[in-house]
């Protein structure tokens, strides 16, 4: 077989997979298109993960559809609980094993991999990192009946599932070393205005702390601070980030930063090899949200057909999903010349940083200011302009 | 009147009650509403994501 026969290969059916999928066939309904992930294909939305508890869903109910409904629906193969093992570029073909698919072109969209803490202690079976509806399932077990959890980790995700699993009914402890609530996405004040907010709703936080022990205790476990503190739960939380995957395109010789580099046509710099959504470096950006793949899956879909089309990343507040303090955040460029200005009242907070000619460059605002986002996303520059 | 609903974040729009914060009035059909309405939740677009028709 030539490699133009060969199907489009896409390794990974997160919504990333299944977005640049559905696309595709916005524009071509015939090209061959092979999927394969390592995972069940169940169809469904990562930001559903941190409102499963509130909405009381369990992992069947937040999936969308199977793997046998997304075949039919976008007219695709898929293979499942695969294990992608190797990238042969040269070759144009992806290793499984000892087996070898041929691809006309190859799209990376497998994600990225939880950062794991190297803890001691002999409680780390109770430890979760949830990541992907997999996982989401898992921890949904390990918590029936269980009414302490502790999370490690104040960011983004930390502070959304610390919310969903107080709305839930759980007991929360927090244990960050961080000073406030996701430094590296808010300013300080809006920070400690989601903290505020999660503090009202009752959730406990231990900041300025690391978890450095875990140990098994009863049904549940004793975690150890390196403030010299000790607490109890049931079941613990690790939320401490992610790293986009980049291993296998290294080992492939692709190049490789903080995540798998591509341009805006989200080319890899190998030819025939794209990557969007949470591996990937699009043009010096790693963006670990919806929005900015959801552009990459339109853009690459039309490259894909035979339309070269450059993604145009726009205005992307980035949506925190604290309900006790709903929270919206486009951050400034990095290095951007400004200052923050900031209104407040309570938990609600407006920060606005401004350039020293008056433009805005980014914002925040939280609580009853969040409504003001779309009317905000308005007056700030584009990624790309 | 139905209720559509953002596949990324689950965020349901009613059309019985519209949705007034952003000027939508109560009884506003989904494809009457804006087309550069984003979702309250997530932000994704009206055009970016199709909703689906929940009953």
């Amino acid at each position: 077989m030539s490699s133009r026969e060969a199907p489009i290969v896409i390794i990974g059916t997160g919504l990333s997979g299944y977005t640049l999928a559905r696309e595709i066939r916005k524009h071509d309904k015939d090209t061959p298109v092979l999927m394969i992930t390592a995972d069940d294909g169940h169809s469904y939305s990562k930001p559903m993960l941190s409102t499963g508890f509130t909405k009381d869903k369990t992992a069947d109910e937040l999936a969308q559809s199977d793997a046998a409904a997304m075949t039919e629906q976008l007219g695709i193969e898929l293979r499942t609980l695969t294990h992608v093992t190797g990238i042969d570029p040269d070759a144009h073909e992806v290793l499984i094993g000892d087996e070898r698919l041929p691809y006309s072109r190859l799209v990376l969209a497998w994600g990225a991999d939880v950062i794991r803490l190297n803890l001691a202690g002999d409680g780390l079976d109770h430890v979760y990192s949830i990541n992907d509806l997999m996982d989401y399932r898992t921890f949904r077990k390990a918590v029936d009946g269980a009414q302490k959890i502790a999370i490690m980790g104040a960011g983004l995700i930390g502070c959304e599932f610390a919310n969903d699993l107080r709305n839930g009914g759980y007991e929360v402890e927090v244990v960050a070393p961080c000073e406030t609530a996701m430094p590296g996405l808010l300013p300080p004040v809006a920070g400690d205005a989601v903290i505020n907010g999660l503090r009202e709703e009752g959730v406990s936080f231990h900041l300025g702390a690391a978890v450095e022990r875990v140990d098994a205790a009863g049904d549940g476990v004793r975690l150890h601070l390196d403030n010299g503190q000790t607490l109890e739960a049931d079941r613990v939380i690790s939320a401490v980030g992610l790293r986009p995957r980049t291993g296998m395109a290294q080992e492939a010789g692709l190049d490789v930063g903080r995540g798998i580099r591509v341009n805006r046509l989200l080319e890899t710099s190998h030819p025939d090899i794209y990557a969007l959504g949470d591996c990937a470096e699009v043009d010096g950006h790693v963006l670990l949200y919806v929005l900015p793949l959801m552009s990459c899956a339109r853009a690459l879909a039309k490259t894909l057909t035979g339309q070269p089309t450059e993604v145009a990343y726009g205005v992307m507040p980035v949506m925190v999903k604290t309900p006790c303090c709903p929270t919206a955040v486009y951050p400034p460029p990095a290095d951007s010349d400004g200052e923050w200005h900031v209104e407040q009242n309570g938990n609600s907070v407006k920060a606005l940083f401004r350039a020293p000619d008056e433009q805005l460059l980014g914002f925040a605002v939280t609580g009853d200011y969040a409504i003001e986002k779309q009317a905000l996303a308005k007056e700030v520059p584009p990624i790309h302009g | 009147m139905k209720k559509w609903q953002c596949v990324v974040c689950g965020w349901i729009y009613d059309e019985a009650e519209g949705w007034p914060e952003d000027g939508i009035e109560p009884g506003t059909a989904w494809e009457d509403v804006p087309d550069d309405f984003v979702c309250p939740d997530c932000g994704v677009g009206k055009e970016d994501f199709e909703m689906i028709e929940i009953g």
